[in-house]
């Protein structure tokens, strides 16, 4: 095994004083920011679940909030009837799995566009069940009331409480997903979104892993959607439409597809700046759709990837491989 | 002789009234390096497929070690220890060097949940790291391998095949696109390999040199027939392998 | 049988205004491989040009309607190939996709800040009055707008196959490469078939917002039903967009009226589902004509 490399040491160092900046950051806010930073972080996983499906394994999912609202449904119904969130927690993300499998099953058949219509597709259906089956899900009006966490000493009625124990999800979270995607499953999954065929032919078995990448995802979506119940309270079908699926999808594009830390960006950009930005009221949103246009012709590879220019421009060693990389493609 | 690793048995494929292969058979052992020629549209490549599972032959049977291959994925050939490289640059781009190896090579350690919970290499850097220097890619272990020469790549893909220790190495095109220098360090590595483990391959490929020297034994087809085998000498002084070619 | 012709009748001319839409996303999507997500924003955002035309600009309704398809012609035709397909492309077909998406945020908001949340009402280019056809009374808009989208789907059938220029257009989707080396101008073809699916855009705006009002958030359901049209029929195919856009108009009336209103957006959904899972080359594609 090699020593821990400059990199290592400096990306190391990174994350814990983010971590710490985490901690911190909530302390004597307003509740309301408290509450916008808890969400920034449900966003965050479950954008770190589409980047697993979409950034790693190479497979468009405009259905990510349907799991959401699944996680979401799931754990509301359960801690209503009396469950403890802890324990409404496993059949929430065990559903997701399964119903997550199912969706995944199409794309052994189909790529690209025709596997974004049929996740889209798949949505828009789940959020009918949703607003019609109103025996179970409380229709239009959806469902309220849904107690928070109590942990004995340590309660979550709170924002500030809350927002540690999501934060404390979040980091368990992200290291299980760092666990995947740097196993020899991640290295399938990259192995999938870069070449499916040759994958196949070196013993990968593409179908197990297309299937697996979507289930995973599913299950953080899954996991947000379980703790957008206690946060909020209170859900309805209007939270899980496709419009929000499809704002998960452009927080893992503009972080950066692929890249492990993309989500927290990506989530931050479309939670944290429309607060930061108020003063541009409505016109937030075309600002920002306009810039994720511009971000697409000229750094596809998102926020990350402006970042990874920025330290090219720094450290020309970077420049070299991609003018090898283009170099290459032209042969 | 030893059973075959290789059998092929009248195998015919035709596409819309065009016999692409007519019952063609043979065997290839144990270590042999085995050269599949022919002019364009003798229906090599369609043999080849044939060979691969990419294509059902209407009749006819393709056994590796004894095992009929009809209806298999080509994860499941790979486990059966059938190796192959491809004519088009086969790489993962966006991966190391060393991880496009150890890819190659981690399906067939441990299972499914002990590659989920192991080592990250799945305990197989030190077995890659040797693959790499054998193809001297020592000095590029850490780059993108989209980052590298054609001819890199292409020992990336070929190193990728031996990675699971195959006993059958299919080669299509090896030598397509691939300079000089290049080309005769490929050649002498493939050699190298091949007398250092006794794998067997199969290479088709339109390069006559790199064909005749890398061979044992050379398997002409022209109209979906096998036409001519033998040696690489032998195929060099036969009338009918020249006038199938010239012939056009 | 009078209420069942009644209903037969305007599905097929809401489902006429569909194939229109679904054709200009079909031919998009033959000549530069650009799956426009945007497609529903692009109907939706003409109506509002003509009401910028009347409001702002003071002309009249029919000069309105000239401005907004022109506007529209330049706007969703030549800026969008220009500024959005033509540098994203390289960049892959996911990535393109992402960006229509983000198009498609970007004038839905753009039309909610700028004029409004709220439904504006939208002149007809028609009477409503009902005339009776066999016993069904069928409202004489939706009878025109059934024969102004077929007329259009025939002139533009053909204009792709008697014109030169046409059967360039055809050679361009068909074969991008042989089209060049027949001399054909590659650039220009693929140029005009965006500027056509920006007119086929503003006309199906034109014939559909009286009936629905112009609001920022039309595009949605337009959008997507002109998807599953296009896929039902076959993706790369004229005629497979107009039987889908039909067939997708009558099933949902007929779906509303006898069996579940409640249900009535699922059933193109789960035939979408369906085509794509079993006939991924749609009820009237070919084989070959399945492009992943």
């Amino acid at each position: 095994m090699r020593g821990l490399s400059v990199r290592d040491v400096w990306r190391s160092v990174a994350i814990a004083l983010l971590l710490v900046a985490a901690i911190l950051l909530p302390i004597g806010q307003k509740n309301y920011i408290i509450y916008v930073l808890t969400s920034w972080l449900i966003f965050t996983i479950a954008a770190m679940g589409l980047n697993l499906t979409l950034g790693y394994a190479g497979q468009i999912s405009l259905a990510q909030a349907s799991f959401m609202a699944i996680g979401a449904y799931v754990t509301a119904l359960l801690t209503l009837a009396g469950w403890h969130w802890l324990a409404a927690l496993p059949p929430a993300l065990i559903i997701s799995f399964v119903v997550g499998l199912i969706l995944g099953y199409p794309a052994l058949r189909v790529k690209g566009h025709f596997l974004a219509f049929v996740t889209l597709a798949f949505n828009t259906l789940v959020f009918l069940v949703l607003r019609n089956e109103d025996w179970l899900t409380g229709g239009t009006y959806g469902l309220s009331g849904m107690p928070r966490p109590d942990f004995g000493l340590f309660s979550t009625d709170k924002h500030l409480p809350f927002y540690y124990f999501t934060l404390g999800i979040t980091v368990i979270a992200a290291l299980a997903l760092w666990g995947i995607v740097r196993s020899p499953w991640g290295r399938a999954f990259k192995a999938l979104r870069e070449n499916p065929v040759r994958a196949e032919s070196l013993g990968v078995d593409t179908r197990r892993v297309t299937l697996l990448a979507f289930a995973i995802g599913s299950v953080y979506g899954g996991l947000a959607g379980a703790l957008i119940t206690p946060l909020v309270q209170f859900i309805e079908p209007g939270s899980f439409g496709l419009a929000h699926s499809l704002r998960i999808l452009l927080m893992v594009v503009v972080g950066g597809a692929g890249y492990f830390f993309g989500p927290f960006i990506g989530a931050a950009v479309v939670i944290l700046l429309p607060e930061v930005l108020r003063f541009t009221e409505g016109y937030y949103l075309i600002i920002y759709s306009a810039l994720v246009i511009v971000m697409l012709v000229f750094v596809p590879s998102g926020l990350i990837g402006v970042w990874g220019r920025l330290k090219a421009k720094v450290w020309p060693k970077q420049q070299v491989r991609t003018d090898m990389a283009e170099g290459a493609g032209l042969q | 002789m030893s059973d075959p690793v290789l059998s092929i048995r009248n195998i015919e494929k035709s596409f819309g009234g065009i016999r692409a292969v007519r019952g063609v058979s043979f065997d290839v052992h144990k270590g042999e390096v085995l050269g599949l020629i022919g002019p364009n549209g003798s229906g090599k490549s369609t043999l080849f497929n044939c060979i691969l599972g990419q294509l059902a032959p209407d009749a006819g049977e393709v056994s590796v070690n004894g095992r009929s291959v009809a209806g298999m994925r080509a994860s499941q050939m790979n486990r059966l220890g059938v190796g192959r490289t491809f004519q088009q640059l086969s790489v993962f781009p966006k991966m190391s060097v060393l991880d496009n190896i150890i890819l190659a090579g981690q399906e067939h350690h441990g299972t499914m949940l002990s590659r989920l919970f192991g080592a990250p290499d799945a305990g197989l850097t030190g077995e890659a790291e040797r693959m790499i220097a054998f193809f001297r890619l020592t000095h590029l272990r850490d780059e993108l391998a989209g980052s590298l020469s054609y001819g890199q790549q292409k020992l990336v893909d070929a190193a990728m095949a031996f990675m699971a220790g195959p006993s059958l190495v299919l080669l299509d095109e090896p030598a397509g696109g691939v300079n000089l220098t290049m080309l005769s360090h490929f050649k002498e590595r493939l050699s190298a390999y091949n007398a250092e483990h006794g794998t067997t391959f199969v290479v088709i490929e339109h390069n006559m040199e790199f064909v005749m020297s890398l061979c044992t034994r050379i398997i002409v087809l022209a109209e979906g027939a096998v036409i001519a085998e033998g040696s690489p000498d032998e195929i060099r002084a036969n009338q009918t392998v020249i006038d199938a070619y010239l012939g056009g | 049988m009078s209420q069942f012709l009644q209903v037969f009748l305007s599905g097929l001319a809401t489902g006429a205004v569909y194939a229109l839409v679904a054709i200009g996303f079909t031919l998009v999507w033959q000549a530069a491989q650009t799956v426009n997500f945007a497609q529903g924003e692009f109907v939706m955002v003409p109506a509002f040009f003509v009401l910028i035309g009347m409001h702002w600009l003071g002309l009249s309704f029919w000069v309105a309607l000239l401005f907004g398809f022109a506007v529209s012609i330049v706007v969703l035709g030549l800026l969008f190939k220009k500024l959005i397909v033509e540098p994203i492309l390289p960049h892959g077909g996911i990535t393109l996709i992402i960006a229509t998406m983000a198009l498609g945020i970007l004038l839905k908001e753009s039309a909610k800040e700028f004029y409004g949340a709220e439904a504006q009402p939208f002149p007809a280019m028609f009477p409503g009055d009902q005339i009776d056809v066999f016993g069904a009374a069928v409202s004489l808009r939706d009878l025109l707008n059934l024969v102004i989208s077929l007329g259009i789907v025939i002139l533009l059938t053909l204009f792709l196959n008697r014109t030169r220029t046409g059967r360039c257009m055809q050679a361009t989707a068909q074969n991008p490469g042989v089209a060049e080396i027949l001399g054909v101008d590659v650039k220009r073809m693929v140029l005009y078939t965006f500027l056509i699916n920006a007119a086929l855009a503003a006309l199906a705006s034109f014939l559909i917002t009286p009936v629905y009002l112009a609001k920022f958030s039309n595009g949605e359901t337009l959008g997507l039903i002109a998807f599953i049209a296009a896929i039902v029929g076959g993706f790369n195919q004229i005629r497979g967009a107009l039987v889908g856009g039909l067939l997708i108009g009558v099933l949902d009336n007929l779906t509303a009226t006898y069996v579940t209103a409640q249900y009535r957006a699922a059933l193109p959904l789960v035939l979408l589902i369906v085509i794509i899972l079993v006939r991924p080359q749609g009820i009237m594609g070919t084989s070959e004509g399945r492009a992943v």
